[in-house]
């Protein structure tokens, strides 16, 4: 691994040899700044996405004062061993290192990062610099003057950010990564906790802790045996999330890909699969934890994007090849289509109906139900709605936290009940709860 | 398998079935409370009072109760036992992590006690159903084999030694008609101990062929999806018996 970024430190010694860097200044001319500068550094990594806080700046003066600050790849490596926690990190943390301690004056040097990132267009800005870009102008330090022609470039990455396909997924900003993470961490689906097996100690459980009693009763020297108690442990089920990305979602897909990664990085057990005309099972391309790496991944794997939909042949491979292998303990699923299917919705109602016994809940979300008075009238609709315990209708999104908002609502205990019946009955109490009219 | 190798190596098999929730005290070790609860009793009787001699004495090997995991570490007489952990998938995941000491040092912590370690490590055996997917760190700790439904010939071998008193013809028909059978767009294929069942429920019918009317009535034996039946039923398996016969 670190081999791997050792080119990145000889580029960084670099300047300091070549003409184009100027006059080297040795990095102790900082002196009593030195603090102030780390400081700095460490608010345009945290805004860059970097977990930083107040404690690593004193850490990195630590770690500052047992190198030889005057040799950049130490300086380098001394706050990367500081501020870098995950693996991912390290190339934000190599770029914000370039562009904050390069040794023009920094206002400059983020000027010519981002002409040259406007001006290239062959060589797409990566993700990185973008983010970088923005968290340096929201800080933002320097004359006030070039503060404007910051701003003007900003303005510039963000129409070529518009002009950019659909499909390029827009990288997400770094205000759009907290709001994605808040909201999916105030998410809360209509599922109850289930019990496990594991135990928890519990002072008002219901069961003898037999191993804390002893280790009691030895406390009390044998004289009384003072019971200690625990009960179950409850834990989510795991998720399945079923998402449709062809031509009629197309408008959604980027935020429902944010929301899908966001949501398989937050909780353990959630297996993503994305289908259009066919099934892809895209679980471990949204491990990645960097949203915009990871949408990238999928982009190459992915090749029915705005496509039709073959939605009764999606479910049914997922439940021929999927759904023994991921619905197995207790899982929910979550199915995210508009319900417009090219196939006329054949074979839609047998597939449906054995993904619907196959889990323990099953969520439609339909984000494209735009007419107040919507009468479920395409085929699709009507092959899935008998199938589904609980139906979300939405007229239009448009943000993840009203994504989060709509799964979250939680259904009322009649509906519970209704929804916990197999097969029809069930499919059309919640058909009468959740359409409008 | 784990039989096979238990009994080719003449070692001792232990098995531990998976389940969900499966624990360290059903897995690994448990006290014997009650044990300990009257020996406490007793030294209290005869007025022992050193709380931390009483406290050694309780936590000894005398009142653990050795559980799978820790009787494989243990040394046997007849060499290190063949560990089968079954159908590992039916577990939850902080099991898991926990085989992870296991499987890479074949060490186990005991608080009370310490660190219990494997003189000779065990020949472990893991088998997984896919009903959730294990994770990589304990798939590294493993060789990976996968095993897919036999081959006409070696099927038949198997089921030739499984169920001698079946004969040649009958096995080869049997087999044919279950290879056959996989080839379709079933759900559930039948597996290799369909095959075997199969072939004993018709010997224990008194058939040494086959026949359209047995088929019918006996698919429920290779079949456990009403849909896969009604895909098969009548004419279907009458068009594959023909085949096959």
């Amino acid at each position: 691994m670190v081999s791997r970024r050792w080119p990145f430190c000889k580029k960084l010694s670099d300047p300091t040899e070549s003409s184009e860097g100027g006059p080297t200044r040795e990095r102790p001319a900082w002196g009593e700044q030195l603090t102030e500068r780390v400081t700095d550094f460490a608010r345009l990594l945290r805004r860059a996405g970097l977990p930083t806080g107040p404690g690593d700046v004193r850490n990195a003066m630590g770690a500052l004062s047992t190198v030889n600050g005057t040799r950049p790849d130490e300086f380098y490596w001394a706050l990367q061993a500081v501020f870098v926690r995950r693996g991912e990190h390290r190339p934000t943390f190599y770029e914000a290192f370039k562009l904050f301690w390069s040794d023009r004056p920094p206002p400059n040097a983020v000027l010519d990062e981002l002409l040259s990132l406007s001006k290239v267009p062959v060589q797409a800005p990566t993700p990185l610099r973008r983010r970088l870009a923005e968290a340096w102008a929201e800080g933002g330090s320097g004359a006030d003057s070039e503060r404007g022609s910051v701003e003007v470039d900003m303005r510039m990455t963000y129409s070529e950010r518009e002009a950019l396909s659909q499909k390029d997924f827009e990288q997400m900003s770094v205000a759009e990564i907290e709001a994605a993470r808040e909201a999916i961490a105030r998410m809360r689906l209509p599922v109850r906790d289930l019990p496990t097996r594991r135990r928890r100690p519990n002072a008002t459980g219901s069961e003898v802790d037999l191993r804390a009693t002893l280790r009691a009763t030895l406390r009390a020297g044998g004289a009384s045996i003072p019971l200690k108690w625990r009960t179950r442990r409850r834990r989510p089920p795991a998720l399945v999330a079923l998402c449709d990305i062809s031509g009629s979602m197309s408008g959604y897909t980027r935020m429902l890909l944010h929301f899908l990664h966001a949501l398989t990085n937050d909780r353990d057990r959630v297996h993503t699969f994305l289908f259009g005309t066919r099934l892809t099972n895209v679980t471990r391309h949204l491990r990645h934890r960097d949203g915009d790496v990871a949408l990238e991944r999928l982009q190459n794997v992915v090749e029915d994007w705005d496509g039709g939909t073959r939605i009764g042949a999606c479910i049914e491979e997922f439940n021929h090849t999927w759904s023994r292998r991921v619905l197995g303990q207790g899982a929910v699923v979550l199915l995210i289509t508009d319900g417009l299917d090219r196939e006329g919705g054949e074979g839609l109602g047998a597939a449906m109906d054995r993904l619907h016994r196959s889990c323990r809940r099953l969520i439609w979300l339909n984000p494209l139900l735009r007419y107040e008075a919507f009468q479920p009238e395409a085929q699709g609709i009507q092959a899935i709605l008998p199938h589904v315990d609980d139906f979300r209708p939405v007229h239009s999104l448009n943000s993840l936290r009203e994504l989060a908002q709509v799964l979250s609502v939680q259904p009322t205990p009649a509906r519970r009940g209704a929804g916990a019946t197999i097969g029809t009955s069930g499919g059309e109490a919640e058909e009468g709860t959740a359409l409008p009219g | 398998m784990g039989k096979v190798l238990a009994t080719g190596l003449s070692r001792r098999l232990i098995r531990l079935q998976c389940y969900e929730g499966l624990d360290v005290s059903s897995a690994v070790y448990e006290w014997n409370y009650a044990r300990q609860m009257i020996e406490i009793r007793i030294a209290e009787a005869s007025g022992v009072t050193d709380r931390e001699r009483l406290e050694s004495d309780v936590f000894s090997d005398e009142f653990l109760i050795h559980r799978p995991l820790l009787q494989a570490l243990q040394p046997h007489p007849e060499g290190p036992p063949v560990l089968l952990i079954d159908e590992l998938d039916r577990t939850d995941e902080p099991f898991e992590a926990f085989l992870l000491e296991l499987l890479s040092d074949f060490q186990i912590t005991v608080p009370e006690v310490g660190t219990i370690k494997a003189e000779e490590p065990p020949v472990v055996i893991i088998t997984s159903n896919r009903t959730r997917e294990i994770h990589d760190a304990l798939k590294r700790r493993c060789f990976y084999h996968w095993i897919d439904y036999p081959t006409r010939e070696r099927e038949t071998e198997i089921v030739a030694v499984r169920v001698p008193e079946a004969g040649e013809e009958f096995t080869r028909q049997v087999v044919a008609f279950v290879q056959r059978l996989r080839q379709e767009d079933l759900f559930k294929l039948p597996g290799l101990a369909e095959s075997i069942d199969w072939t004993r429920a018709l010997l224990t019918l008194g058939r040494s062929s086959l026949d359209a009317d047995v088929v019918n009535d006996t698919l429920g034996v290779l079949l456990k999806y009403e849909d896969d039946l009604a895909r098969v039923r009548g004419e279907p398996a009458l068009a594959i018996l023909q085949e096959v016969v």
